[in-house]
């Protein structure tokens, strides 16, 4: 893989909603580059026959009761730590410029 | 280990049932250590004002003749990524600067509900990204052993608070080596448990699938009797296993016939001579005592961290996402407009390095990338699971160093991302694998500690626990 360019950081944080300063993006253009670089080595790892793990115990389909449980916490706790709201809503931004 | 003024914890909760020690004690003497050592940055916050109503309250029951826990007035430290009532919780981030937590930990409310009393919070690399504490928003721990040194991370303030002796004992998380390398940094020991014996709920989540809560005590003994407390399924982490019936504590020290693989793959190149020559004692010393030592490969071991950086980034961008601006924590107060608000407030809130985790995953699972990487890394990890199990067919236990050094110089590593994600090159195959380990010490090079890496089969902590005893005792 080549190295990153300035714009893959650009989309890079843009998909993943984080304004980065012009000294930011070259600092993070050339160490993603670098640790990309190192990971490359799975690349020609022969993994014929091997599907990919994700859960390690092998635990499947934890299901519980589907009921009301009281675990103390209220949504007004909840709301409490809210930075902005109105009323018992959280108050955000409008949407469109 | 240097003497300590705490009793081992079993011991120090008996005499407190028993009414010879008070708990109201227990807490200042915690407290006032704490004080006594602040330079050491290992500690965010106190919590003194709830740490001493507790204390008041169980010295109150006892008096009243009424049952107490089984850690009754034993003082803790956590990690400042639990959640725990009485002070903030900031995962030393900007982000979660000023964070009260309106629940708390399932592992917080299993050691309150025996009587263990929370009196501070330690420092850690911010969100847990990192190996020396060097990635804190707010400082950097100093390793009591030298403090122009790095405690290692990203469990350094819980691992120096032990070592310090601010506590009998303290928790951490561990998802690539945040309990085993800090443990092995500073001298005590670093328990990872096997993933999901213990619940993660309440507890800022980094990467979900290696992320296990750990123990950093004096000895194997003070953590057994901790992980017996804490260890078992959890209704709210979906992800818990059962406890062992056994339990974990009085576990018998054993080491005479034990059949021991020493990890070839960990004494190769890239570690520091003086860590091979303390590993190879220790290995003689397992021998002399009556067990089989014998050198494993697992050839795709040295493939882990290539695994691992692409595995975790990936769920670390994941998990962060929901540090919104929105609901909780870090706002950025000027923008105009919702997009805006999430990328200021993102950008921000987070430090360099959860922005580069965040964006090295974002760019292993995106679009035309994910089959390349994070399904590439994936299928890895298989392969090196089945090494492990290969390697457990022939071997109870698996050792060998837990970092490639001894602790470095604060500032050695702090420019190189790459450079520093090398500390965990061992601690991150068995959290690949889900494997429980342990960090002993074994000895010093040049006087700085040096752990010995005991690993062994899932669900077989009890046996490791036993083992870690064993270590104990030969190589004091």
């Amino acid at each position: 893989m080549a190295d990153l360019t300035r714009d893959d950081v650009l989309k890079l944080a843009q998909l993943a909603r984080l304004t980065l300063s012009e000294e930011e993006i070259e600092k993070y253009r050339s160490e993603l580059s670098q640790i990309l670089a190192y990971v490359q080595q799975l690349k020609d790892v022969d993994v014929t026959g091997l599907e990919p793990t994700s859960q390690v115990t092998g635990l499947m389909n934890v299901m519980r009761e589907d009921e009301v449980v009281d675990y103390g916490v209220s949504p007004d706790d909840l709301l409490r730590i809210v930075p902005s709201k109105q009323d018992r809503q959280i108050k955000v931004k409008r949407m469109i410029a | 280990m240097q003497a300590s003024q705490w009793l081992p914890i079993a011991e120090l909760s008996a005499k407190v049932r028993a009414g010879e020690l008070r708990a109201a004690d227990l807490v200042e003497q915690a407290l006032k250590t704490i004080e006594a050592k602040k330079e050491y940055n290992a500690i965010i916050a106190t919590i003194p004002e709830r740490a001493r109503t507790r204390a008041a309250s169980i010295d109150a029951a006892i008096k009243n003749g009424e049952t107490v826990g089984r850690l009754a007035g034993v003082p803790f430290i956590a990690k400042d990524n639990f959640l725990v009532f009485g002070a903030e919780t900031t995962a030393a981030s900007n982000m979660l600067k000023g964070f009260t937590a309106p629940y708390q930990s399932t592992v917080i409310e299993k050691l309150e509900a025996e009587g263990a009393i929370c009196v501070a919070k330690a420092n850690l690399d911010a969100f847990a990204h990192g190996a020396s504490t060097e990635n804190s928003d707010f400082f950097t721990t100093k390793n009591p052993a030298d403090v122009a040194r790095v405690p290692g991370g990203s469990s350094g303030g819980s691992a120096a608070a032990v070592v310090l002796d601010m506590a009998p004992f303290a928790l951490g998380t561990d998802t690539g080596g945040s309990v085993r390398q800090p443990a092995s940094f500073v001298g005590c020991v670093g328990y990872k448990p096997t993933y999901g014996l213990m619940s993660r709920s309440g507890i800022v989540a980094m990467a979900s699938s290696t992320d296990v809560v750990g123990t950093l005590t004096r000895t194997a003994d003070d953590a057994a009797y901790v992980i017996d407390v804490i260890a078992g399924r959890d209704p709210l982490d979906g992800t818990t296993i059962e406890r062992d019936p056994a339990g974990y504590t009085d576990v018998p020290a054993a080491m005479k016939g034990k059949k021991i693989g020493l990890i070839k793959e960990w004494m190769g190149e890239g570690v520091a001579p003086g860590v091979a020559t303390v590993i190879r004692s220790a290995a003689d010393a397992f021998r002399a005592a009556g067990a089989d030592v014998r050198e494993v490969s697992l050839p795709s071991l040295p493939l882990s961290l290539a695994v691992y950086y692409i595995v975790v980034p990936a769920e670390v961008s994941s998990n962060l996402s929901r540090h919104d601006g929105q609901r909780f924590a870090f706002s950025y107060a000027d923008a105009a407009t919702l997009d805006e608000s999430y990328t200021q407030s993102r950008g921000n809130g987070f430090g360099a390095e959860a922005k580069r985790r965040i964006m090295i995953g974002t760019y292993v699972l995106s679009s035309g990338y994910y089959d390349a990487y994070y399904r590439k890394a994936q299928t890895v990890r298989t392969k090196l699971i089945n090494e492990f199990n290969e390697a457990f067919k022939q071997f109870d236990f698996l050792i060998g160093p837990v970092a490639p050094t001894t602790a470095f110089k604060i500032g050695e590593n702090a420019s190189d991302p790459l450079q520093m994600y090398l500390a965990d090159v061992m601690t991150v195959g068995p959290s690949l694998a889900g494997l429980p380990a342990i960090s002993v010490p074994a000895g010093t090079s040049d006087n700085l500690p040096v752990g010995l890496h005991i690993v062994a089969p899932q669900r077989s902590d009890r046996a490791l626990l036993g083992m870690a005893k064993a270590a104990e005792e030969l190589l004091a």
